[in-house]
């Protein structure tokens, strides 16, 4: 079975969820938009204190190319646009609404019935995307619509559906695809007629024999689309790692990216939001996110409105268990852990995973036993443990001749040590900071030419 | 909710596989060598390895209590370890100060010089061997036979003395004798049956991977091979001489337990084959015209010289880099 | 006997060839240096802690002896004695600066500034404050890591467990600048080193709104501006809900840190003025001290050390030459060594 060329992990799936059907969670009566919930420039807010607004009316405009637009979660009446608390208690621009009722904007088909044909451009489906306000929904958030604009001198050659979803616990991209296989499989075929080719893989992992079988059946019906069973392994839904599990090629070291080798991977969800952006005329306004942990009463995938507060989807999960310890955005692998429950769910979030304190908290960190483990874990091929003792030389140079900007945040170096070293936490910061230098020196011989 | 949440950078998963869980896998791994060995020598095994093993705790504790800033990192077994590992290597007749200078040469010196678990670039244990080798040459060499065989040919010679300064053939032992362990030898490199199973273990464990071991068990094979094939002896010898040196003495022992050590091997699969071969090169070219019988310890311990090199220059293969 | 002849000879012979081959060698590869270098290199101090803006001593001895204008060159740890001694023996310009110590401007001790959450990660201020807003709810204060301790080549730095917040060894500092560089919140801030280690400045640097700050910690600063308006020499701006005053402009008159509500303005080797409803000799001596503060800052550096009082006492004086009646206000306090 296909699988990433080198390193990995595997942790504990604790797919608690997998078979709980995707529920609607009830409208929030206050959400908060970020206004930066991607990656890129923020989005510049079009409504001001006071306005009325629509579900599904555009609140927020793409600051840059390399944003993406933001509409509103819910009608009402925006009642600020401030600095407001996120997830890690950093301050930052959201927009805020209070709910009245429900009332969309015209235009947008909430039926659930099935529209196959696509008789768009490839240009006109990305405008419909941009307009739409979609980013990638696996984590990474980036701007879907930069992804399909395919660069000048560089041609896609397939497509690749990210249906990995190897961090443990989540489960929403498992439901998407087996409640919204039929969307999602028109939705592959408007991506492939967005960058122009003739073949796209679906990369499930075979912990997912249902949504592998749902989808290969769904998939036979179309030409050129083919659903990939990739061997259980984290961080099989990297995306570096993804392409090479699937066409075998590997995209070569920052700053080249993946349409170097003629791959654009989309994730499963964000396919689905293509095709009801494309077909459906609906913005990204809302998103399954699952809410889990041992010690949750009721793990659950819920239909999110963006904005709602992460402490309603906790209620919604029976409370926060006596003896949670960590509330994580994301999965435990690369999730972000949080201390403002208040915050908002956003486009970027596909699940919150509740640890115990036991769980949560990390052992106490030992020396240096040098057993390499970190070394074989590392799917990047890149010396963890090097990189580690190095950004706490602050050897910036050796850093980079070591190619710590390769480094994708998997977490399998540390998951891994036996000594229980913060390996990642160092990786992160020297990576941060030889990227500055990097862009520093960009920038200082810029104005030369 | 009852405490505060606690927050920490991805990843908020761990292994349960720890330094103490490693090392003490290892120790279990060597039981069923110890077992073999106190079948094939009587109780005098267990008296070598209970002195050895409380010695390396014992000097370790002392150093890091009175000697070394940090934490006490007695518990994660690493000391016993090194004391099991030194005991294997030790004649099971030795008188037991003798052990305890050992040991101490091995922690003390060997290990908490450099900085305990991790630092050192010699493997502790060897170091403490072969200091009592070239210190205590007689007692280091006396090898008491099996309690429950006679071997007269070998008269305390190792096989490996034996063969090598003429006083038998490779035939002096079968191959089921060399795999049960019933000859002289030290403590731990008799029984090469056990220590393969202690080999799985450490596989199905996950402690080691297969790769020093088996290159350097297929390197030793291979130069003899071809060392059989240049010589004059007949077509038995193809297949004997490899064999021989493959189950006799320390080779089984040394490339998994001590050629495997972490801190003195190389961080990468491609270094470590390197380290490997280099290990059974040496080990054959001692074995067959160095001075010493036995050339395992003094190979590894050239290699271990050798690692840092090896990192330096011995990089992971990236990814996407062709 | 003639076996030891030869040998003796032989040994004689190598050494020879030996000395004559390391003597073109070292003739060929030579490297023309300024001895000069090296003497200068002996006057630094030798701390090699880069606070000149070098890698170390000897890159700074190099520039110092290459460079035909050093005024831009500054060893904080050697000072200006050591600035001017070096200068004196290149024969030029010596760089001049004040004596500076790091000072650092988060007053949220544990018990002002409650915790809100447990920090489990690397112990280092510059991961976590990459990763999120800190174990309180202040993004600007103190993280309580300790980079700055660290950092520190002097042992001048360090923590104080009962606060959770890094001590400056006033005696030990030598301004180098290295906390500065390692705090990831610019928590910390060389300031001009008064006589005796006195220090008048905002501990906070935190640019939350007031209600925000207030929710956070007891100890900050809200941004109220009284302390702008009460003092009488322009010093103290506020700025982005945050209060700053100029080390350059302060004279130690301390009249801010009553005015204070939340404490944030600190007062460092001095008693605090007593607590008087309203200042009378202020506002008449205001107008007068700002016209002479140019000229009197020099003179109250100058007479500081001499007289025991604050020298916001020598500040007056200075200012109220022209005008004695200003000075009783500050000869009734107490006679404080600190």
């Amino acid at each position: 079975m296909k699988t990433f060329p080198m390193g990995g992990v595997h942790p504990s799936e604790n797919k608690l969820s997998s078979a709980k059907p995707i529920e609607v969670l009830p409208l929030p009566e206050v959400v908060n938009i970020p206004l930066a919930q991607h990656i890129g420039a923020p989005a510049v807010a079009k409504v001001a204190k006071g306005d009325k607004v629509l579900t599904g009316q555009l609140i927020a405009e793409a600051g840059s190319f390399m944003s993406a637009n933001i509409h509103a979660p819910i009608s009402g009446t925006v009642t600020a646009v401030d600095m407001v608390a996120n997830g890690q208690g950093l301050r930052q621009m959201m927009i805020t609404i209070k709910r009245e009722g429900d009332e969309w904007v015209e235009g947008i088909d909430r039926s659930d019935k099935l529209v196959k044909e696509c008789s768009l451009s490839a240009q006109e489906i990305i405008a419909k995307i941009k307009e739409a306000g979609i980013v990638g929904m696996g984590g990474a958030t980036f701007p879907t619509h930069v992804k399909l604009s395919i660069p000048a001198g560089k041609k896609a050659e397939c497509v690749i559906i990210n249906g990995v979803e190897c961090e443990p616990y989540l489960t929403s991209d498992h439901r998407t695809m087996l409640e919204h296989g039929e969307e999602l499989v028109v939705g592959v075929t408007i991506l492939m007629k967005a960058v122009g080719v003739e073949k796209a893989y679906i990369g499930i992992e075979n912990n997912k024999p249902d949504a592998i079988a749902h989808l290969s059946k769904i998939a036979a019906q179309y030409k050129g689309i083919e659903v990939v069973p990739l061997k259980v392994r984290y961080p099989q839904g990297g995306e570096k790692q993804l392409i090479a599990a699937v066409t075998g090629r590997q995209v070569p070291p920052p700053p080249a990216l993946p349409i170097d080798v003629g791959a654009v991977v989309c994730n499963a969800s964000t396919t689905f939001a293509v095709y009801q952006a494309v077909q459906k005329g609906m913005p990204l306004i809302q998103r399954v996110v699952t809410i889990t942990g041992k010690n949750l009463k009721e793990p659950k995938n819920l239909l999110t409105r963006m904005g709602t507060p992460v402490s309603a989807l906790i209620a919604a999960a029976g409370g926060l268990p006596e003896n949670a310890g960590k509330v994580i955005n994301g999965g435990p692998m690369m999730g972000r852990a949080m201390v403002n429950l208040d915050s908002p769910v956003t486009k970027g979030c596909s699940g919150i995973t509740v640890m115990s304190e036991k769980d949560a908290r990390r052992h106490e960190a030992s020396q240096c036993i040098k057993c390499a483990k970190c070394v074989a874990a590392c799917p990047m091929g890149l010396e963890p443990y090097f990189l580690s003792k190095m950004t706490q030389k602050k050897n910036w140079d050796e850093l980079e001749a070591r190619m710590i900007t390769s480094c994708i945040e998997c977490g399998c170096c540390q998951s891994t040590c036996p000594a229980y070293l913060p390996l990642l936490d160092w990786v992160r910061l020297g990576k941060q900071t030889v990227m500055g230098r990097i862009r520093a020196r960009a920038a200082a011989a810029a104005p030369k030419k | 909710m009852a405490n505060k949440l606690i927050v920490a950078p991805a990843p908020h998963v761990q292994t349960a596989q720890s330094t103490a869980c490693i090392m003490r896998d290892v120790v279990i791994a060597l039981l069923p060598a110890l077992v073999v060995s106190t079948i094939v020598f009587g109780l005098d095994v267990l008296r070598v390895t209970a002195i050895s093993v409380a010695a390396c705790v014992v000097f370790e504790f002392l150093i890091q209590k009175f000697f070394v800033q940090g934490p006490l990192t007695i518990s994660n077994w690493s000391a016993v370890v090194t004391g099991v590992l030194l005991a294997f290597n030790l004649p099971a007749s030795i008188p037991w100060w003798i052990v305890v200078i050992g040991a101490f040469v091995a922690i003390a010196v060997a290990k908490m010089t450099f900085g305990g678990l991790g630092k050192n670039p010699f493997n502790p244990a060897l170091v403490g061997r072969v200091f009592l080798l070239i210190a205590y040459p007689v007692q280091m060499t006396t090898w008491p036979l099996p309690v429950n065989g006679a071997f007269d040919a070998l008269s305390g010679a190792t096989p490996l003395a034996a063969v090598k300064h003429g006083a038998a053939g490779l035939d002096v032992l079968g191959v089921q004798d060399l795999l049960l362990g019933n000859m002289p030898g030290s403590l731990g490199e008799v029984a090469a049956l056990a220590l393969l199973v202690g080999f799985a273990y450490l596989l199905w464990r996950r402690v080691i991977t297969w790769h020093i071991p088996v290159t350097i068990l297929a390197t030793i094979a291979v130069f003899a091979f071809i060392v059989a094939l240049c010589s004059d002896g007949s077509a038995a010898l193809l297949w004997q001489l490899p064999l021989f040196h493959v189950l006799a003495g320390g080779a089984i022992l040394g490339s998994v337990f001590m050629a495997t050590d972490y801190s003195t091997s190389p961080m990468t699969v491609r270094g470590g084959v390197i380290f490997a071969i280099g290990i059974g090169v040496i080990t054959m070219l001692i074995r067959l015209w160095g001075a010493y019988p036995e050339g395992m310890s003094f190979a590894i311990l050239m290699m271990n010289a050798c690692v840092p090199l090896i990192n330096k220059y011995v990089k992971p293969k990236r990814f996407g880099v062709k | 006997m003639e076996v030891l002849l030869y040998t003796i000879l032989t040994l004689c012979v190598l050494g020879v060839l030996a000395a004559v081959i390391l003597y073109f060698v070292a003739q060929k590869f030579r490297v023309e240096e300024d001895p000069r270098i090296d003497e200068v290199e002996k006057m630094l101090p030798g701390a090699n802690c880069g606070g000149c803006g070098f890698a170390g001593c000897r890159g700074m001895a190099d520039a110092l002896v290459k460079r035909d204008d050093i005024s831009e060159l500054f060893c904080p740890v050697g000072g200006g004695d050591c600035m001017k001694a070096i200068a004196a023996y290149l024969g030029k310009a010596a760089a001049e600066k004040q004596p500076e110590v790091a000072t650092v401007r988060c007053g949220g001790t544990c018990e002002k500034r409650p915790r809100t959450n447990e920090y489990n990660g690397a112990k280092s201020c510059a991961v976590a404050a990459s990763l999120y807003v800190g174990e309180t709810g202040c993004a600007f204060g103190c993280l309580g890591l300790g980079d700055c301790v660290a950092a520190c080549a002097f042992d001048a730095i360090h923590m104080n467990p009962e606060t959770g917040l890094p001590e400056v060894d006033p005696d030990k500092c030598t301004a180098c600048g290295a906390c500065v560089k390692a705090c990831p919140k610019m928590v910390i801030e060389l300031r001009k080193k008064w006589p005796k280690n006195r220090a008048v400045y905002v501990s906070c640097v935190s640019k939350d709104k007031g209600a925000v700050v207030m929710k956070a910690c007891k100890a900050g600063c809200i941004g109220c501006g009284k302390c702008e308006k009460v003092c009488a020499f322009g010093a103290i701006t506020v700025e982005n809900n945050l209060a700053y005053i100029d080390p350059q402009k302060c004279k130690l008159c301390r009249k801010c840190v009553n005015e204070c509500p939340t404490g944030a303005i600190k007062l460092v080797g001095m008693d605090p003025l007593p607590k008087e409803p309203k200042a009378p000799a202020a506002p008449k001596a205001a107008p007068a001290a700002e016209k002479a503060a140019p000229k009197a800052a020099p003179a109250a550096e100058k007479t500081a050390p001499k007289v025991a009082p604050a020298s916001e006492k020598a500040a007056e004086k200075a200012a109220a030459k022209e005008s004695p009646k200003a000075a009783p206000a500050a000869t009734k306090e107490p006679n404080h060594e600190s």
